[in-house]
């Protein structure tokens, strides 16, 4: 992947959203958005109700996500372009969670819907119908998503990047302030996480910043290219943005995901905890 | 809109005791804005949270007591950035004014 292949702009969509084999998906934390107005042809999936488990905390089965696509007429090789509200926090979290279940051609519009509106680019309210397929998917890519028990390995270890706000890392929010406050886990941090918020990597219209300037940010905040890395915020979202940003953009190998994040790892029993500006130590 | 109150959502269902609220409404030329996007700055001028405003033009964010920013970004105007002190126990309400650039 590169910077190139993995993102377009929204005047590449516009030129392509009714090419044969573009399928547009928004992915918003508010799902209510799609309603109001899409780009035109766009599909919509619900990151809560489509892409988790209903009872269990985890993501649907690989036959599951099977029956998603094949039901919303997704392709295997369809290029699929996801963009949603939210800085594309949330399409970003498709984003890895396509290339999860191994599709092979996914894209992210630069800026996403924030952009798209702030240039007054045309919203519709029409629902497309396509043709139901016959998708396959691959086993799950473990080597993108990291679960708790490698995250407590990899204190002062990995790279560990906190991507949440300078607030929650340092434990004096427990959440996007866009979100009640009152959580049960615990505030503060991974010891030894970095904290890069994934805002760092994006300009205020939610469009990703040069390479250049994104070399810059990581290298400042002290990634370590020799090491592995892994990157959480509160619930897996934001940290895909970033996974994105290192992995797709700036072509760095061996990052993970760690999608039970903060709401995961300040729940746990026995496991450190740091509070404050710093990192803290191992 | 036809009825839209002045400031920001109601508060009903909102423990102030727990939350830190700052929230508004974002006017245009006297009318709500429904497109516009509010960004939440800490005292430091880093980004904590965005919103998109409802279709009344109001918007809310649970911060913690402090010095905070909010940036508003629309369509064809210039961003407006306006601070405010949060604090517990009442909720912050203010109106943003964009001028058409």
């Amino acid at each position: 992947m590169s910077r190139e292949s993995a993102l377009v702009t929204a005047d590449w969509v516009e030129e392509h959203l009714a090419d044969d084999g573009v399928v547009l998906i928004e992915v918003d934390e508010d799902t209510t958005a799609y309603d109001k107005g899409h780009i035109a042809g766009a599909i919509k999936l619900d990151w809560k109700n489509d892409l988790q488990d209903p009872v269990r905390r985890d993501f649907v089965s690989k036959e599951q996500f099977e029956a998603l696509l094949s039901e919303r007429g997704v392709s295997n090789d369809d290029t699929v372009v996801l963009y949603g509200g939210n800085n594309n926090w949330f399409a970003a979290y498709a984003y890895w969670y396509f290339k999860l279940y191994g599709h092979q051609d996914v894209k992210l519009l630069d800026g996403g819907r924030k952009k798209w509106e702030l240039d007054s680019r045309e919203l519709v309210e029409e629902i497309p119908t396509r043709e139901t397929t016959s998708y396959t998917a691959q086993e799950q890519d473990l080597s993108i998503r990291a679960f708790r028990d490698e995250v407590v390995a990899a204190i002062g270890v990995q790279n560990l990047i906190d991507v949440r706000s300078p607030d929650e890392f340092a434990g004096r929010l427990l959440a996007p302030a866009h979100l009640p406050q009152e959580q049960a886990q615990r505030g503060g941090h991974i010891p030894t996480a970095g904290n890069v918020p994934w805002s760092k990597a994006a300009n205020d219209d939610g469009t990703f910043k040069s390479n250049e300037e994104l070399e810059a940010l990581y290298a400042e905040a002290g990634l370590d290219r020799s090491k592995d890395t892994i990157a959480y915020c509160r619930i897996g979202e934001r940290s895909s943005h970033t996974w994105f940003v290192l992995q797709e953009l700036l072509e760095i190998p061996n990052v993970k995901n760690y999608d039970g994040s903060w709401t995961e790892y300040g729940s746990l029993i026995g496991v450190p905890v740091a509070l404050g500006d710093e990192p803290g130590e191992a | 809109m036809c009825g839209a109150t002045r400031g920001g959502p109601s508060l009903d269902g909102v423990d102030l005791e727990k939350e830190s609220v700052i929230q508004g409404i974002v006017t245009k030329e006297g009318e709500p804005v429904g497109n516009a996007y509010v960004r939440l700055l800490d005292a430091t001028g880093e980004f904590t949270a965005e919103v998109p405003t409802s279709a009344t033009g109001q918007f809310r964010f649970f911060a913690a007591p402090g010095q905070w920013t909010l940036r508003t970004l629309a369509p064809r105007v210039q961003p407006v950035d306006r601070r405010v002190q949060a604090q517990r126990g009442s909720a912050v309400d203010i109106e943003v004014t964009l001028e058409a650039v």
